[in-house]
């Protein structure tokens, strides 16, 4: 066999955006260099001004606290995001997110992590540790100028900025943690900008989103969830489904399957259809179609969703994205391309593509 | 000739095959390649034959005028994307808009094909593009077909799963979808008619599903026993009454 010349090392035409995720049923964890790997495969879905990661496991002798990370356009915001942490929280630690030069990374902001617990005399009536966590979040995201938070759950972190996914990666020393769940991302905006608030997986407390889409919704979406005191800050779409799975998953406590049915309902037709077999069944699927007719998302987008316990791969209703599941032994693997699964993953036992508004769920095994 | 395409970019890969051929060299196999796009790019030549090993990426063969690709794994979205002469034989799945706008050539996928297939196909004298698929097919599948012939054969359908998507056919204008066995009525788009295929019609049928048996070594006698439906539109200008009142509603 003959080898060729290598020529093209950054090439800039596009497509569209990338995504990829595995979890590891047995909770087993591996290091940031597969994620990596596969997602520089697609690097050429995305143009540069955005990539990410989430994790979950990474930081297992801190478990109990919530982990914030916190994006800062300078060390003069500090002692304000210090200020409104300690107003919700004890810190227990804090520290500057590790990172590394990386010449393709220009004018990074600052990225520090605080591990904290909640103050119980802060909590109003009948609000939790999480409720605190996420009035804390929006407080910081609207009141401190320069602040974001990037990610707020427990024993996980999101990592995210602008460049190539690559450079993200070395930028963040992604291969240094290890994590039963990861997440990524490669960006091409669309109608937002490519700005580092703006780059995926979009979090609250452990829920994390990428996305490769427009959520044409995005304004009936976020006024529903505003008047539920979801602040949208971060100038994106995808921002709203994070906030949307909260609000039906944690708040409203809807089974897993039951919160997909109502962002990605099926059309009026398909219930009449499916009601002809199943009429409990369409009954339901009406009953949430009009309770929670603001939060139907529309528009194109293939989303992955992410949580402490599982990760879910879902479509819009007709597929108008790409998504591509793989799985072998106790990994179910999720991508917008089948080459980034094989990238990592020798010999696949099953793979499939998933049908369009159906969830493709992989869930961690009781007890692990 | 072999090339070994272990993580090289798609843009040195499909460069490297295009000096090949310049040389002369008319089969080349491809080893390692994952997920690299565009291979056999606006090709042509048709006693080109390129064998791919491993996953090619995106768009293969799209605007492809005359060679012959074989991939013996899964292929990914956009196979054939307007292409315009040529073969492609895939013996696993392929994904989400093959075929998309073929003009001409004929593509086979052994197994199960994605969402919106040969959407926008068109035919004209002697180019008539074709494409057979041995397992099933997602949502879409013909969509605003203007010509061309497509063959659903759903060889390994799971009991319960449907051989095609929703909106088969819909706002098709020309061109023949044959679907083996039966298709859900309420599935098809309101522009289409199902019938039973005439002999003629069972004779294009025939010949091209032998084909296809032969290319991936498959019983030709067992799958056209069974009875084939045909879809065919039932006017050539479905939404003319849209835009101009005046225009009546033609059928044929």
């Amino acid at each position: 066999m003959m080898n060729i010349n290598r020529k093209y090392s950054d090439p800039r035409d596009t497509s569209g955006c990338g995504l990829v995720g595995f979890i590891n049923r047995d909770g087993q964890c591996v290091d940031g260099s597969y994620i990596k790997k596969s997602l520089c495969l697609m690097k050429d879905r995305g143009n540069g001004l955005g990539a990410g990661f989430a994790a979950y496991g990474i930081y297992p002798d801190l478990a109990d606290y919530y982990a914030i990370h916190i994006m800062m356009d300078d060390a003069d915001v500090k002692s304000k995001v210090e200020k409104v942490l300690s107003e919700f929280f004890l810190v227990h630690r804090e520290e500057e997110i590790p990172t590394r030069a990386n010449p393709f990374i220009k004018d990074p902001p600052i990225f520090w992590r605080y591990f904290v617990k909640p103050k119980k005399e802060v909590m109003l009536t009948f609000e939790g540790d999480d409720d605190l966590v996420v009035r804390a979040v929006m407080s910081m995201n609207n009141n401190v100028s320069g602040a974001y938070v990037i990610s707020s759950g427990k024993n996980m972190g999101a990592f995210k900025g602008v460049g190539e996914p690559g450079d993200i990666a070395d930028f963040f020393m992604i291969e240094d943690y290890r994590a039963y769940i990861w997440m990524g991302h490669t960006r091409f905006p669309t109608n937002t900008p490519g700005w580092w608030g703006g780059a995926h997986p979009f979090t609250i407390l452990d829920w994390s989103i990428v996305h490769n889409g427009e959520i044409t919704s995005y304004g009936t979406n976020r006024a529903f969830l505003e008047m539920f005191g979801y602040k949208c800050t971060l100038l994106t779409d995808t921002e709203v489904v994070a906030y949307a799975l909260d609000f039906l998953i944690r708040q409203h406590k809807m089974p897993l399957r039951a919160a997909f049915y109502v962002l990605a309902s099926p059309f009026w037709k398909d219930i009449d259809i499916e009601g002809i077999e199943n009429k409990d069944f369409a009954e339901a699927l009406k009953a949430m179609r009009i309770q929670y007719a603001p939060l139907l998302l529309n528009g194109p987008f293939a989303i992955l969703f992410g949580w402490k316990s599982g990760l879910v791969g879902f479509n819009d209703r007709i597929k108008l994205r790409p998504l591509f599941a793989g799985e072998k032994d106790e990994t179910l693997y999720m991508a917008s391309e089948e080459a980034t699964i094989r990238e990592i993953c020798e010999k696949p036992d099953r793979l499939w593509m998933p049908r369009a508004g159906e969830p493709v769920i992989g869930m961690v095994k009781e007890g692990v | 000739m072999e090339i070994d395409a272990a993580s090289v970019h798609y843009r040195d890969l499909n460069e490297e095959i295009n000096r090949v051929i310049n040389e002369g060299v008319k089969h080349i196999v491809l080893r390692n390649v994952n997920g690299q796009r565009f291979i056999g790019a606006g090709l042509q030549g048709s006693d080109i034959k390129i064998d791919v090993y491993g996953v090619p990426g995106n768009d293969m063969a799209v605007f492809m005028d005359g060679p012959s690709i074989e991939v013996f794994d899964n292929a990914q979205d956009g196979v054939g994307n307007t292409m315009n002469a040529g073969n492609i034989y895939v013996h696993g799945h392929a994904g989400d808009v093959c075929g998309y706008g073929m003009r001409g050539g004929r593509m086979y996928v052994r197994g199960d094909v994605g969402y919106r297939v040969g959407i926008h196909m068109k035919a004209y004298m002697e180019k008539v593009p074709t494409i057979v698929i041995g397992g099933t097919a997602g949502h879409f599948l013909g969509e605003y077909m203007a010509g061309g012939v497509i063959i659903l054969l759903g060889l390994e359908k799971r009991p319960g799963h449907q051989i095609a998507g929703d909106y088969l056919g819909t706002g098709m204008h020309g061109g023949t979808i044959f679907v083996r066995g039966e298709v859900d009525s309420r599935r098809v788009g309101k522009e289409v008619g199902i019938e039973k295929p005439d002999d003629k019609e069972y004779e294009i049928l025939k010949k091209e599903v032998s084909e296809f048996a032969k290319v991936f070594h498959l019983n030709f006698e067992e799958i056209i026993s069974t009875p084939f439906v045909k879809l065919y539109p039932k006017t050539h200008r479905p939404y003319g009454p849209l835009y101009n009142s005046r225009w009546v509603w033609q059928r044929e």
